[in-house]
């Protein structure tokens, strides 16, 4: 097939309305005096997330998951309100919504509370749906619903957070989820989460925060001081996409990477972040069937 | 054994000891979460259709199953006896397992046959066979309503309803998934 015919009228339109979204995002984050910063994509040490599959480029480095290390270096640095853009490569990752190389968005504020950056993105989110003239809601305030709200009403399930593992999975099986071979504590809920509860966010008409999520989960996040049970974690869904997530981590927990760790012992500022697909933001925006959609190159295209 | 990085449209895999066939699968992964692949199976034999979120990490077990094109010869008691286009190896299959179609197996067709641990299981005809009329009513003049069909007897012994103007020994063309009339064929 030529190029010509490969890209075609629809799919230039929607490179168009990509590069509406980017300028979008770089005219919001100076407007705000945020400085847009480019962090390494080749590193020694990938990121620990357990579920995360780095892509391994040689000479015992990798390609980043997330930039979040060097962000976080970034403020212990000094530095107040940074932005990046850039790309991040998650191995095995491939289908409607995941594609192993995206481009992502992270921004983080010295002194800031999670109020802030959950404004920052319902604001931000507006900027690119107006940049693009999307037709989807996107108006503030976000629907917002706790871990707990949402697997009570769409699995029928009550969870606290701090279940221990067979309290989990007798109730995970009593509301007739097929659990499989899973025996882990975040491999049985994802079973009724991804059964049950994704599904109907992707049903959702308006845009939504996910907030609390299990303690027994988020293993580096900090717990809320009013219920241990759970975390202080966000995750942001529009069109049944997952946009955003955004973590107030329990810094003393953090491993490996040696500079990292080094930063944090210099000191850290009390700061607020979020990272974001731009990808997928796009998709949501034009309301795209497939990541693929959105890009210049789809991964059968390369 | 498979895992889920193997699936796609067409595998076949033994679930609870029956012969299923991937017909739609999606990769689902929430944010920090386990990563699944949302999976749309058929059961080969009843043709029902299951979704199953299979974890990354969990085994499916392959099934057995084979698709071999095969002519249709002749019936022998309540069997049908079917040959291998490329062996000529003979297999007697019986009314159970060819089901509602049976009536509809014309001599010398060439048939999909799955077989399932060597069994055959299912029998899929051709979309379309053209069949001799061996038993209609004479048109009856003067009956002008449109739409109006009649029952008329095909050559394999199955009734298809027919226009009017059909006769014993016209050929027609019929569909088999319908058991409609499609067409008179000139011959």
């Amino acid at each position: 097939m030529g190029e010509r015919q490969r890209l075609g009228p629809a799919r230039a339109e929607l490179l168009d309305q990509r590069a509406r979204v980017l300028r979008a995002i770089r005219g919001f984050f100076e407007e705000r005096d945020f400085l847009e910063v480019e962090t390494p994509l080749l590193v020694p040490s990938p990121g620990l997330e357990v579920h995360l599959r780095a892509v391994t480029a040689g000479n015992g480095q990798y390609l980043i998951t997330s930039p979040e290390y060097q962000m976080k270096r970034l403020l212990a640095g000094g530095l107040q309100q940074i932005f990046t853009v850039c790309k991040c490569f998650r191995a095995g990752e491939q289908g409607a919504q995941h594609n192993v190389e995206f481009t992502m968005l992270e921004w983080y504020r010295a002194g800031a509370g999670l109020e802030q950056v959950l404004i920052d993105t319902e604001d931000l989110v507006a900027a690119c749906a107006d940049a693009v003239g999307s037709a989807v809601d996107v108006s503030r305030p976000w629907d917002r619903l706790t871990v707990g709200e949402a697997m009570k009403r769409w699995a029928d399930i009550d969870l606290r957070g701090d279940e221990d593992v067979d309290e989990l999975r007798a109730r995970v099986t009593a509301a007739g989820v097929d659990v499989g071979t899973a025996t882990e504590w975040d491999d049985l809920f994802f079973c009724a989460f991804v059964e049950h509860v994704e599904p109907a966010l992707a049903a959702h008409p308006r845009p939504l925060f996910l907030n609390e999520w299990p303690i027994r989960l988020a293993a580096l996040a900090r717990a809320n001081p009013e219920n241990p049970a759970v975390a202080d974690r966000f995750e942001a869904y529009l069109g049944g996409v997952e946009l955003a997530a955004r973590d107030r981590r329990g810094l003393e927990r953090y491993p490996v990477d040696g500079k990292f760790l080094a930063a944090l012992d210099e000191g850290l500022p009390p700061s607020s972040g979020i990272a974001l697909g731009v990808d997928r933001l796009v998709m949501a925006l034009v309301a795209a069937e497939s990541i693929q959609d959105v890009l210049a190159f789809s991964s059968d295209e390369i | 054994m498979y895992d889920t990085s193997d699936i796609r449209k067409g595998l076949k895999v033994l679930m609870d000891g029956n012969p299923y066939t991937v017909v739609e699968f999606q990769f689902v992964k929430p944010g920090k979460g386990t990563a699944f692949t949302r999976t749309k199976f058929k059961n080969l034999l009843t043709g029902a259709v299951v979704d199953r979120n299979i974890r990354s990490g969990e085994k499916l077990e392959p099934a057995n199953v084979e698709e071999k094109t095969m002519q249709y010869l002749y019936a022998e008691g309540d069997d049908s006896v079917f040959m291998d286009k490329e062996s000529y190896e003979q297999v007697n299959i019986s009314s159970e397992v060819i089901g509602k179609d049976k009536d509809l197996l014309l001599d010398n067709i060439d048939c999909t046959v799955l077989f399932f641990n060597d069994r055959p299981v299912g029998v899929n005809l051709p979309t379309f066979i053209l069949v001799e009329i061996t038993g209609a009513d004479p048109a009856v003049k003067g009956d002008t309503a449109t739409n109006v069909t009649k029952p008329a007897t095909i050559e394999t012994g199955a009734e298809v309803q027919v226009p009017l103007f059909i006769n014993v020994g016209d050929k027609i063309k019929v569909d088999t998934r319908s058991r409609e009339y499609v067409e008179r064929v000139k011959v």
